[in-house]
């Protein structure tokens, strides 16, 4: 057998930030012309490793060869004459500018533009057809799809002439039927001999579209399998290093009375655009009513609504028999002495100060309680031992009080959230994206503990933009899109398919029928 | 941990004296460049604020001042609101202090002037700071601006009130008559000849203990209490603080009223402690001086107190620099001041990079 060509050869890199090993002696082969997966939990390295490749980052030593000649890259220019090309999670485009601008931002040629744009116009029209990337030239980007605009910065790669095309966690933010439509260009870049790394902690797609995989683990490369030869469970055991159970147990439980119930709620943001249209639901006790919809179709709104922090235009809500309403508000710190807690989706703009101790960070929204204050000072020795208790009971690493939340990762600031709203034993549970940016091992985790509370006889709401998370944990299903309610499903009949299609209701009407 | 104490240390200290050094090293180049010895003039401007007990006086007596309006700016900052009204809080919190000692019957005792007046001080002085608050928080006018433009009003303002109200009849100048004696603040050097040490005269009186006082206060306020809490929450992250059920509206009401009353009691120091009259501008650069104090000062009430003094010998020590040498006019201490807060608040952290490169080897050994 050939020894196959490789697009990338990655020997020994090493990479330290302070006393971390961020890449520790992490070798790579991609094979020309191949889809190749690279997948581990958060702070694996895999971020380092791409921006060594990518010349944002230089590796201490290593080699780095692309197409078979070493190269040291000093900045991304260098990368990208060399043929690298990068998609990122979020998009690097101009909103207000059009496509055609935006692609040829940084390669104007030329003090005028309109010879650039005319060249770059018909190179584009060309590129489009060869791999299948509709998109209009003349359209700018706030107008677009999210899914058009990830097409946009894959044909700004393409233009700059790269071969070698790395993907940073591509499907997070858009709906399966998106996801298909991506895989799809995927296929066509590999017909036409483009590589592509695909970077992501979604097991499911690595199996689906890749041909190799490789794992890294605490900054080592800690396998590479031929994808065909490997399943979820071995890729997950690799990537935390113990065997993980994907699917969550839970038992069937009888529903108890009703603590929330939402009754044709209408509410206007700030720039007057409706962004929930008539809403009713209830949530009972004992039950975990999951809202499903791609990010921006009211969730957040429908979170801000329920827990006090904005207000409610029409209709009303009735928590624990307190009824809320435009005229009647109740403010946060209210609906937490009713019983009601929330986990935002949103940690680090509102879940945590990051610049606060976690001890100090363990008392948001709870800063009032008689426990921790005397008459006028409050008790700083006792909140940090609560804080100490509320560390080792959620696994929150490293347990220490005093740290600063920034230096936290994205899992353990989650779980020292869920800590502190859990620990307060309430009736309903508001959770938004529980699992965003959190590592394999502390997923498991804390969707056994939504569970507990399940089983406990909380009431349960939980928003997530992972419609496998919505169908494992949820007992009954709601799809919100454009700030209606589109569906409404049991879990146990949830498929993906049926609730993508809720979900695009109106939002993608011409890629719907034709997925798989 | 390690890290985290490492980064506060070099935040906290080592930064800061870097940053003065640098500013002085600044101000020894404008030295040269006019022809003055930069070490003749460190050692006069030393020797004026330290060298004898008048001197140490003055300096500590202008400290006082820049504490006051250094924990006012670090309250409003603590709660991310940049109160540059000191000023005017000031100005106007020594209106209130002198309308309070008019009010009371002049033969009433020392021990009800004393806490009177620090009254009036605290409440005239949040009262302007309020109105600035109530716009920015209810209607979204920069609390920047609108404390400006209070310091204006209340330059207006105390103009008219020492021509037309509270001007002594028959005297020419803006200023009152004499505050009844039993208002006045002891000098420290009449306490210390009651207790048997006679210090020499200068205008350091009991005012320097409030300012203690009130600096701790400050500490427990902001560090220890609830309010301390929801006010340090509001300014890092005010949508966290929503989310808590903390209303930001109200913290930045509250936050500008403690600010503005504790600006208001420079007045104390000035008027009841030494002049016993209310007399033209004599906040003069003491709320912008407060400023600086606050930014260098790292908003920590020891950094305040740390960093007042070092205003206190510029002032003092600028001021003695002045008059020994006939081409350094008193304005350099403004230049001084200026250079401070070009390095301790514009490049605060131009070293940083560097000194954790210095540091490094120390923390691998440890």
């Amino acid at each position: 057998m050939n020894k196959p060509q490789y697009a990338i050869e990655l020997v020994d890199i090493n990479k330290r930030f302070g006393a971390v090993y961020a890449n520790n002696k992490v070798c790579l082969n991609v094979e020309e012309g191949t889809i190749h997966g690279i997948i581990g939990e958060n702070g694996a390295g895999k971020s380092t490793l791409m921006s060594i490749l990518y010349g944002f980052y230089q590796a201490d030593s290593g080699l780095i060869k692309v197409f078979g000649n070493s190269l040291q890259f000093k900045d991304s220019h260098e990368a990208i004459s060399s043929g690298i090309g990068m998609v990122h999670q979020h998009f690097m485009l101009v909103d207000n500018f059009t496509v055609l601008e935006n692609v040829i931002l940084g390669t104007e040629g030329g003090a005028l533009l309109h010879e650039g744009l005319r060249e770059a116009r018909k190179e584009l029209t060309r590129l489009g057809q060869e791999y299948g990337l509709k998109v209009d030239l003349d359209a700018t980007i706030e107008s677009l799809s999210v899914g058009s605009q990830q097409r946009v910065e894959i044909l700004k790669a393409l233009y700059k002439g790269a071969k070698i095309l790395i993907f940073d966690e591509p499907t997070g933010v858009l709906t399966p039927q998106e996801a298909q439509d991506l895989f799809r260009i995927f296929s066509a870049l590999k017909n036409e001999g483009v590589t592509i790394i695909l970077i992501t902690h979604k097991l499911h797609e690595i199996i689906h579209i890749t041909d190799n995989v490789s794992v890294m683990r605490a900054g080592k490369m800690v396998a590479q399998k031929v994808t065909s030869k490997t399943d979820r469970e071995d890729l997950a055991e690799l990537m935390v290093g113990r065997k993980v159970l994907l699917q969550v147990d839970k038992e069937d439980k009888d529903k108890g009375e009703v603590l929330l119930k939402v009754n044709k709620l209408s509410v206007l943001d700030e720039n007057n655009i409706f962004r929930l249209k008539d809403v009713s639901f209830e949530v009972h006790a004992g039950e975990v009513v999951g809202i499903a919809g791609v990010s921006g179709n009211g969730q957040s709104a429908l979170l801000k609504v329920l827990s006090g922090i904005s207000n409610i235009t029409q209709g009303s809500v009735e928590i624990l028999g307190q009824k809320m309403d435009s005229k009647n508000p109740i403010f946060p710190d209210k609906l937490r002495e009713l019983g009601l807690s929330h986990v935002p989706e949103d940690r680090l703009r509102m879940g945590l100060i990051s610049e606060f101790s976690a001890s100090e960070n363990s008392i948001i929204g709870y800063h009032n309680d008689k426990q921790i204050n005397g008459r006028f000072i409050m008790n700083n020795a006792k909140v940090r031992n609560e804080c100490a208790k509320l560390m080792e009971g959620f696994d929150v690493r490293p347990a220490d009080p005093d740290l600063k939340s920034s230096n936290f990762s994205g899992g353990n600031q989650q779980k020292l959230i869920l800590a502190r709203e859990f620990n307060r034993n309430p009736k309903i549970l508001l959770i938004g994206q529980p699992t965003r940016g959190v590592d394999i091992g502390a997923i498991e985790f804390i969707h056994k503990r939504i569970i507990e509370m399940r089983n406990s006889g909380k009431a349960v709401l939980l928003v997530s933009v992972e419609l496998d998370e919505i169908m494992s944990i949820s007992d009954r299903i709601i799809v919100l899109c454009d700030g209606h309610i589109s569906g409404r499903v049991d879990a146990k009949s949830a498929d993906e398919r049926t609730l993508g299609l809720m979900m695009a209701n109106a939002y993608d009407t011409t890629n719907n029928l034709e997925s798989n | 941990m390690n890290r985290d104490t490492r980064i506060n240390w070099i935040n906290r200290l080592i930064l800061p004296v870097l940053n003065v050094l640098t500013a002085f090293a600044a101000t020894a180049i404008i030295f040269v460049i006019i022809g003055v010895d930069p070490i003749e003039a460190a050692e006069i401007l030393l020797y004026g604020a330290f060298g004898y007990q008048e001197g140490l006086g003055y300096t500590l007596y202008y400290a006082t001042n820049f504490i006051f309006t250094g924990l006012a700016v670090a309250v409003a900052f603590n709660a991310g609101l940049f109160n540059i009204g000191g000023e005017g809080q000031a100005y106007i919190g020594g209106l209130g202090t002198a309308l309070i000692i008019f009010a009371i019957d002049p033969n009433t005792s020392a021990w009800i002037f004393i806490p009177a007046s620090i009254l009036g001080g605290l409440l005239f002085g949040a009262l302007w700071a309020l109105v600035p608050a109530y716009l920015q928080a209810y209607r979204g006018s920069h609390i920047v601006i609108t404390t400006i433009m209070f310091n204006f009003l209340a330059s207006s303002l105390m103009v008219y009130m020492l021509v037309n109200v509270l001007r002594e009849p028959g005297n020419m100048s803006p200023e009152s008559q004499l505050f009844p004696q039993n208002s006045w603040f002891p000098f420290i050097h009449d306490l210390s000849t009651n207790f048997g040490f006679v210090m020499e005269e200068s205008p350091l009186n009991v005012s320097l203990f409030v300012a203690l006082f009130f600096a701790v206060i400050v500490w427990i306020l902001i560090w220890h209490t609830r309010l301390g809490y929801s006010l340090r929450a509001t300014g890092l992250n005010s949508e966290a603080a929503i989310y808590a059920g903390i209303k930001p509206k109200r913290i930045i009401l509250i936050t500008m009223c403690i600010s503005g009353a504790l600006a208001g009691l420079v007045g104390i120091n000035e008027l009841v402690g030494y002049q016993h009259r209310i007399i033209m501008d004599f906040h003069f650069g003491y709320g912008f001086g407060g400023i600086a104090v606050a930014l260098m000062g790292r908003n920590h009430p020891i950094g305040i107190i740390i960093a007042a003094l070092l205003f206190g010998v510029l002032y003092q020590g600028g001021a003695e620099l002045a008059f020994e040498l006939s081409n350094i006019s008193r304005d350099i201490v403004v230049v001084m001041q200026g250079l401070i807060i070009l390095f301790c608040g514009a490049l605060q952290y131009m070293y940083k990079p560097w000194v954790i490169n210095a540091l490094a080897p120390i923390q691998k050994e440890s």
